[in-house]
This record gives structure tokens, sequence and C-alpha cells, in this order.
């Protein structure tokens, strides 16, 4: 990955609380799995910067080197990779989410 | 398209002291797979972390010839609780 892209996906990350890497936008989703976090984050209230790999070649091979993380989506809260769909469900379930992104959201 | 026991043996190699590694086909189409690594390797690991171990052994077949990977990892020790 190029420092160019390095450096997009570092400052997106920054700049926004929650981010999420996705296949498709908040308001239309194109992949099941990027669908289900939309859901997730939509049921917990939370704002999020969506960001369609789709659109950008470069972005969705680049965040996969970023997180050593092969798929999409991939979510960020304050500037750390959370987890895949799988992840993000279960900690959503156990209601490990909650409080994480209700810290983002003051902040 | 990958056979199960193809993704079990690089598990197998690539994550160590994986004590037990269930891979399932879930759609019968050898690219969606779930898979079970139970591990000592994992202790003390953020479940981000203990996946990233699993998709380092399996290099770019996820996203590749597999498309989606279910994964749980395990240490021994919640292995022994899970089984009750």
């Amino acid at each position: 990955m190029d420092d160019a892209t390095r450096e997009q996906i570092q400052k997106m990350i920054e700049e926004h609380p929650v981010v999420l890497f996705m296949k498709g936008t908040k308001n239309f989703p194109q992949c099941g799995f990027s669908a289900t976090v939309v859901e997730v984050l939509r049921r917990s209230e939370a704002d999020f910067f969506d960001v369609n790999v789709l659109e950008d070649p470069a972005i969705r091979q680049g965040i996969k080197d970023f997180a050593e993380w092969p798929t999409i989506p991939q979510l960020y809260v304050k500037g750390e990779f959370v987890g895949g769909c799988d992840i993000v469900r279960e900690m959503y379930e156990s209601g490990e989410l909650a409080p994480m992104l209700e810290a983002a959201g003051r902040s | 398209m990958i056979e199960a026991h193809e993704v079990e043996a690089k598990i197998r190699a690539g994550v160590p002291d994986a004590q037990h590694v269930a891979v399932e086909d879930l759609t019968g189409t050898k690219d969606h797979y779930r898979a079970i690594v139970v591990s000592a390797a994992f202790a003390g690991k953020s479940r981000v972390q203990q996946h990233q171990l699993v998709y380092a052994s399996l290099g770019a077949l996820v996203g590749g010839d597999v498309h989606a990977l279910a994964l749980s990892t395990f240490t021994p020790e919640a292995w022994a609780a899970k089984q009750g």
C-alpha cells in the first residue's frame, strides 16, 4: 500500500470517532455483512462515517493491509480497529459495543 | 474454491499450538466456511488479535478462494468450559 493511501486511511479514522469501511453506503449497503454492521450501528443509535470501498480500489485493498484483516466491512472506533461483521455483532449482543460507541460519540 | 481439509491444514500449520481445528463448509460451495480454532497462543489476546492470527495462517486465501470465514477462537480453558 502506498503512503498516500495509508495517510488517507489514517486521516479518516482520526477525523471521525466511528468509521465503517463497507461495500456500498449506509443508506444503500451492497453486501449482507456490511448491511449487518450498519443495522447494528443504527440500533446502537451511533452516528458513523461510512466509506464505500467499492468506489476506491486503493482503499479497498489498503484497508485490508492496514488492519491485517482480509475482509470488508471493518469498523473503527476512535482510531482503533474493532472488528469485522462477526465480532461487531458478537460485541453488540454481549453489550460490549454500546459503551464503546457512547464514549466515542461524546468525544 | 478450496476443500475444507486444505483450509484446516493451513490453520493447523500456521497457528502455533492449534489443539483443535474444525472447518465446516457453510454453503456446499467451498467458499463460505466456519472454523473453530483452539490454541494456547490465543491466551491474553483480544478477539481481533486471535482472528488476525488465523487469517495470517490463511494468507491471501480469505478474500480470494474463500469469500467468507466465520471464525470462533478459544483458548484451551475457554474451549473446555464451553464443552461444559
